[in-house]
C-alpha cells in the first residue's frame, strides 16, 4: 500500500467529510471548539479501527445476505466501548459530545468503509484504513472548529487571545454558524484537492 | 395538555431537530434537491419516527430497564430501527401498495437518518412518558418535515440561477441552511 498516495487521499481529495460529504451530523454539531472536534474525530477513528478489524476477520464467515445487520453490530459494540470508556475517563467531554456519542452508530464513514474496504481487503490493510480515514475525518473536524473557535470565541484550542472587551461574531458557535463555515470550507478543501490532482 | 404543546411547539420550531439538533443532516442535505422528493421524505419520516418512538419506549421500559441492561440501548434501538424500517417496508407494500409506491424508495434510506435513533434517544433522556414519547416523535419528525421541504423550495429555484463555480453544489447549498437556521434562530426563547 502506498501510504503517501492513502494520506493525500483521505485527508484531501476523498476525504470522509469535505470530499464525499459522509458524517455530516457530527460534524456541523460538535464543532463549536477545536478541543471537541479532536473528542469526536478520535472517538469516531478508534470505533472505524476496530470495527474495520473484526468485520475483516470475520469477512469470510459473515454470510452476504445479512452482513448489514452483522456490521451495525459490531459498529454498535465498539460505539458502546467508546460510550462507557469516555463516560469513566473523560467525563467533561462525554458530557459536552452527549447523545453524538451512541449517534457514532449511524455514522455512514463507518458502515461506508466496512461494505467498500474492510469486507473486501486484508486485516492489516483495513486497520490502516481505519487508521487514516478516521484520522482524515479528525483532521476536518479540527480545521472546522479551529475556525470557528477563533471567529466565535476569539480562542484556539480554548487559549482567549482577543483583548477582553474586544467582541466576537457569537453566530460561528451557534447553529448557522456550522453549516455556513463548512460550506466555505468546501470551497477551500475543493480548491486544494484539485491543485493536489484529485477529481 | 399544555406541556403537550409546547412540546409540539418547541420541537416544531424552537428546537428543530435539522437546524439546533443537527439530526438528519445527511438525508437533509441528499433528497433536498426537488419539492416532490421532500415532500415523499418528509412523510416516510413522520410514519416510522413516530412509530419507533412508541416502539423503542416499550422496549426501554419493558425490557431494558427490567432486566437492567440499559447498556445496551444503543446496540438493541438501532437493530430495531432497522428491522422495523424492513418491516414497514414488507406490511406496506401488502396493506397500502398506494402508500407504498409514494414513499417507494425512501423508506430503506431511512435506516440511515440519525433523527430516529437520535429522537429515541432523547425521549428516553428526557423522561417522558409514553403519550409525550409518541408527541414528541410526530413533532421532531413534522419540524424535520418543514425544514426539508423549505429547504428544497429554496434549491429548486437555485437550479436556475448562476452559482459562481466553486460555490455549486453542497457549498452553496450549506450556506443557505446557515441562513435559513438563523431564521429558526429568530423562535429561539420562545419555549424553553
Amino acid at each position: 500500500m502506498n501510504y503517501a498516495d492513502k494520506f493525500k487521499k483521505t485527508f484531501f481529495t476523498e476525504n470522509p467529510v469535505t470530499g464525499m460529504l459522509l458524517g455530516m451530523c457530527p460534524t456541523l454539531a460538535v464543532t463549536s471548539s477545536a478541543e471537541n472536534g479532536i473528542g469526536m474525530g478520535l472517538a469516531t477513528t478508534f470505533v472505524l479501527m476496530g470495527s474495520n478489524l473484526v468485520i475483516s476477520l470475520l469477512r469470510n464467515i459473515i454470510p452476504a445476505r445479512v452482513r448489514i445487520p452483522a456490521f451495525i453490530v459490531v459498529i454498535a459494540t465498539f460505539v458502546t466501548i467508546v460510550d462507557m470508556g469516555l463516560q469513566a475517563t473523560l467525563f467533561e467531554l462525554h458530557k459536552t459530545l452527549g447523545l453524538f456519542i451512541p449517534l457514532i452508530v449511524v455514522n455512514c464513514i463507518i458502515l461506508g468503509r466496512a461494505e467498500a474496504f474492510a469486507s473486501k481487503n486484508s486485516v492489516l490493510q483495513s486497520f490502516i484504513d481505519g487508521l487514516f480515514n478516521g484520522l482524515g475525518f479528525t483532521f476536518s473536524l479540527f480545521i472546522l472548529g479551529t475556525i470557528r473557535e477563533i471567529l466565535g470565541s476569539g480562542a484556539i484550542l480554548g487559549m482567549t487571545f482577543i483583548p477582553e472587551n474586544f467582541r466576537t461574531v457569537l453566530l460561528f458557535v451557534l447553529a448557522p454558524g456550522a453549516f455556513i463555515t463548512l460550506g466555505f470550507m468546501l470551497v477551500g478543501m475543493n480548491r486544494i484537492s484539485k491543485a493536489l490532482g484529485g477529481k | 395538555m399544555a406541556e403537550m404543546a409546547l412540546i409540539i411547539v418547541g420541537a416544531i420550531f424552537v428546537n428543530n431537530v435539522v437546524f439546533t439538533k443537527f439530526l438528519g443532516i445527511c438525508p437533509y442535505l441528499g433528497v433536498s434537491k426537488k419539492i416532490d422528493t421532500a415532500v415523499g421524505m418528509s412523510m416516510a419520516v413522520v410514519f416510522v419516527l413516530t412509530l419507533a418512538g412508541a416502539i423503542t419506549y416499550i422496549l426501554q421500559y419493558y425490557v431494558l430497564v427490567p432486566i437492567k441492561m440499559e447498556y445496551l440501548q444503543t446496540i438493541v434501538f438501532i437493530l430495531v430501527i432497522a428491522s422495523l424500517v424492513q418491516l414497514v417496508e414488507i406490511v406496506m407494500k401488502k396493506v397500502a401498495p398506494a402508500l407504498y409506491k409514494a414513499l417507494g424508495i425512501f423508506l430503506p434510506l431511512i435506516t440511515t437518518n440519525c433523527a430516529i435513533l437520535g429522537i429515541a434517544i432523547l425521549s428516553v433522556q428526557s423522561n417522558y412518558n409514553f403519550l409525550l414519547t409518541v408527541v414528541f416523535s410526530f413533532a421532531s419528525a413534522i419540524g424535520f418535515g418543514v425544514a426539508l421541504i423549505l429547504f428544497a423550495g429554496i434549491r429548486e429555484t437555485l437550479e436556475i440561477r448562476e452559482v459562481p463555480k466553486v460555490f455549486a453544489g453542497a457549498p452553496i447549498a450549506l450556506i443557505i441552511a446557515g441562513i435559513l437556521a438563523m431564521a429558526f434562530m429568530g423562535f429561539a426563547g420562545m419555549v424553553k
